[in-house]
């Protein structure tokens, strides 16, 4: 039942953008960074040349699914705050006492947060393409839509957490403590054929090497048909999470 | 000022709706129940918050649970809105379980809680927007309730800005807000001033008239014995009692008495002989007699008429829920 989703979601929005830091933090300065990176680097000509090292790791997106990632989790990061100091403050224990399903009120801070990475992302490629050389063969649609399913299968692992966690003190913390180590496994930084065996097993477990491969490969403009594997790693990750999320939902 | 609107809110629409099927006490007695629970228990880890507590309210009643701060009343009434679950016993809710059916209750239902909170940047009016979208039945009251709860002017203040009476206000228009069918208001009136409280008093009779069942709880005994049809008594879990305010007090403490004070020499003799009378104290000029029964004050009055009496002064003292509660538990409400 959607009753009172879209009425949620905008007001969610709406809110979010009142937050004095909260638009600025999350759209605003990666959007800067990402310019004045362009702007230092940049040549006569207004461009980052070609040459640049900067400019080859965005050609074999590294460097465009890192950011993706990072967007990602700081969402989730921010969707876990919300639902606990929503938790903490009884604002969940008033919105039970309605007619609204607790996953309704999942679903709007989730579609929040994903109109919020599109928004930064599509902001990104805006300002960047003055100075970084992404050619017309970088897929960028494609590459939004992989986004997209990335965010929602990890935005999923954010559900449980956000079910559970009793306090807002502890959302980040405990938030970056599952999320930093997953980074560090998702084969963006080394190559997941050379952990060791067991580790090796753990990090394809995790949802983020999928969309890490997914995403890099994506951009480089491999075929969606050699990551069917990824997107149904994610899909699974994504249902599992969902349904393990809707038993422990807590109110309060 | 804002208050100003509310104090004039019974001569608006809403109130003045359905007055035609006015009910009073009585009748609604004989009616349906429309909430029943029996022998609920509720405890958290080896505290028992509520122990086989067992009601009815009857269809177009306001019955109020009454007693002191932590006797199970905000527990037990979360566990009949269906957001807290029983150990023990059952609860009906319009023929609902809430447990089972608690969507189906919220929809029906309005709720105000004892403790809530909205998000600090939302709009008055969007908060009454957002509640008006969550229910399948479509109102178009939300303005006009704010207007009565005198929230008028506050439409665009973000919650965070509003006082602690202003939010009180919100929280009962939004529980109105789905014309709801049973309303329940925990603590209605705690942090508002008396002019504020006496509105709120007028919407709740009104929200009765219009043939709504309300139930609430409260610590003040002023509120529950001018608002409720009935009331329960509830102490550490229990249910001490259950009537109409009247027939509590004159079940517990019948005795009523008067002070008054006269020079007269025999006026000891002559009040002594009182056929109702309990006792006779005297302090100097003052009297103090005590009686049972509705006949007292008035074998009083003849006595000192037919004895040509002269008082100076005089005072009835009538038993209030108050003593009743006194006498029940062997302490007053706020200690
Ligand atoms: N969530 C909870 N966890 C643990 N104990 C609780 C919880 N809620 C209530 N209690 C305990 O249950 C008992 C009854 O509390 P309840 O809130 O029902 O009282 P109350 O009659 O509404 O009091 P008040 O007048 O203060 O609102 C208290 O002893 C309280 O400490
Ligand atoms: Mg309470």
């Amino acid at each position: 039942m959607l009753r009172g989703l879209w009425n949620l979601t905008w007001l969610e929005i709406k809110i979010f953008l009142r937050e004095p830091l909260g638009a600025i933090g999350t759209i605003v300065i990666p959007v800067l960074a990402f310019v004045f990176l362009g702007r230092a680097t940049a040549s006569a000509s207004g461009r980052v040349p070609s040459t640049s090292p900067l400019n080859s790791l965005l050609s074999s997106g590294g460097v465009p699914t890192l950011v993706s990632i990072l967007i990602t989790i700081s969402a989730v990061l921010s969707l876990v705050t919300i639902i606990s100091i929503y938790r903490e403050g009884g604002i969940l224990k008033r919105l039970r006492a309605t007619p609204l399903r607790p996953w309704t009120i999942l679903t709007a801070h989730v579609l929040v947060k994903l109109s919020l990475t599109a928004l930064t992302m599509i902001a990104m490629v805006l300002a960047g393409k003055r100075y970084f050389a992404v050619g017309p063969d970088v897929p960028l649609f494609s590459f939004t839509i992989a986004v997209l399913i990335s965010t929602l299968s990890i935005l999923s692992i954010g559900f449980i957490i956000a079910s559970i966690v009793p306090t807002a003190r502890f959302a980040q913390p405990i938030g970056a403590i599952i999320f930093y180590p997953m980074i560090a496994l998702s084969g963006l930084f080394f190559p997941i054929a050379q952990f060791p065996p067991a580790l090796r097993a753990v990090a394809n477990v995790l949802p983020l090497s999928h969309a890490a491969s997914l995403m890099q490969g994506i951009w480089i403009g491999e075929p969606w048909s050699a990551h069917v594997g990824d997107v149904g790693a994610l899909a699974i990750a994504f249902v599992v999470c969902v349904a393990i999320s809707s038993r422990v939902f807590r109110w309060e | 000022m804002s208050l100003n609107p509310i104090a004039q809110s019974h001569d608006l629409g809403f109130l003045s709706f359905a007055q035609a099927e006015t009910l009073s006490p009585h009748e609604a007695t004989t009616r349906n129940p429309v909430i029943q629970v029996a022998g609920i228990r509720k405890s958290y880890g080896k505290n028992v918050a509520v122990d086989e507590v067992s009601f009815e309210v009857t269809d177009g009643e306001i019955f109020g649970l009454i007693g002191p701060n932590g006797a199970g009343k905000t527990t037990t009434m979360e566990c009949v809105e269906g957001i807290r679950t029983p150990d023990r016993g059952s609860i009906s809710v319009l023929g609902l379980d809430p447990f089972r059916d608690v969507y189906e209750l919220q929809e029906r239902i309005g709720v105000q809680l004892q403790q809530a909170q909205l998000q600090k940047r939302v709009k008055v009016w969007e908060a009454m927007h957002l509640w008006a979208s969550l229910y399948r039945k479509k109102t178009a009251m939300g303005d006009e309730l704010l207007e009565q709860l005198g929230l008028a002017e506050k439409r665009d203040a973000w919650f965070m800005t509003l006082s602690g009476g202003q939010k009180q206000r919100l929280f009962i228009a939004m529980a109105l807000i789905n014309e709801p069918e049973v309303v329940f208001l925990d603590e209605l009136t705690t942090g508002l001033d008396p002019q504020a409280r006496r509105a709120i008093w007028e919407l709740v009779r009104g929200i009765r008239e219009r043939g709504k069942t309300v139930f609430l709880t409260t610590h003040l005994m002023e509120e529950a014995e001018r608002l409720c049809d009935r009331v329960a008594i509830i102490e550490r879990g229990k249910v001490i009692d259950i009537d109409t305010p009247q027939r509590l007090i004159d079940r517990h403490c019948p005795e009523r008495s008067v002070t008054l004070a006269t020079d007269d020499p025999l006026a000891q003799e002559h009040l002594a002989r009182i056929p109702r009378a309990n006792g006779v104290e005297r302090h100097e000029s003052r009297f103090t007699i005590r009686g049972t029964g509705d006949g007292f004050v008035t074998d009083v009055i003849q006595c000192l008429s037919e004895n040509r009496i002269k008082v100076t002064a005089f005072r009835t003292d009538l038993p209030n829920l108050e003593d009743v509660f006194l006498k029940l538990t062997g302490h007053s409400i706020r200690d």
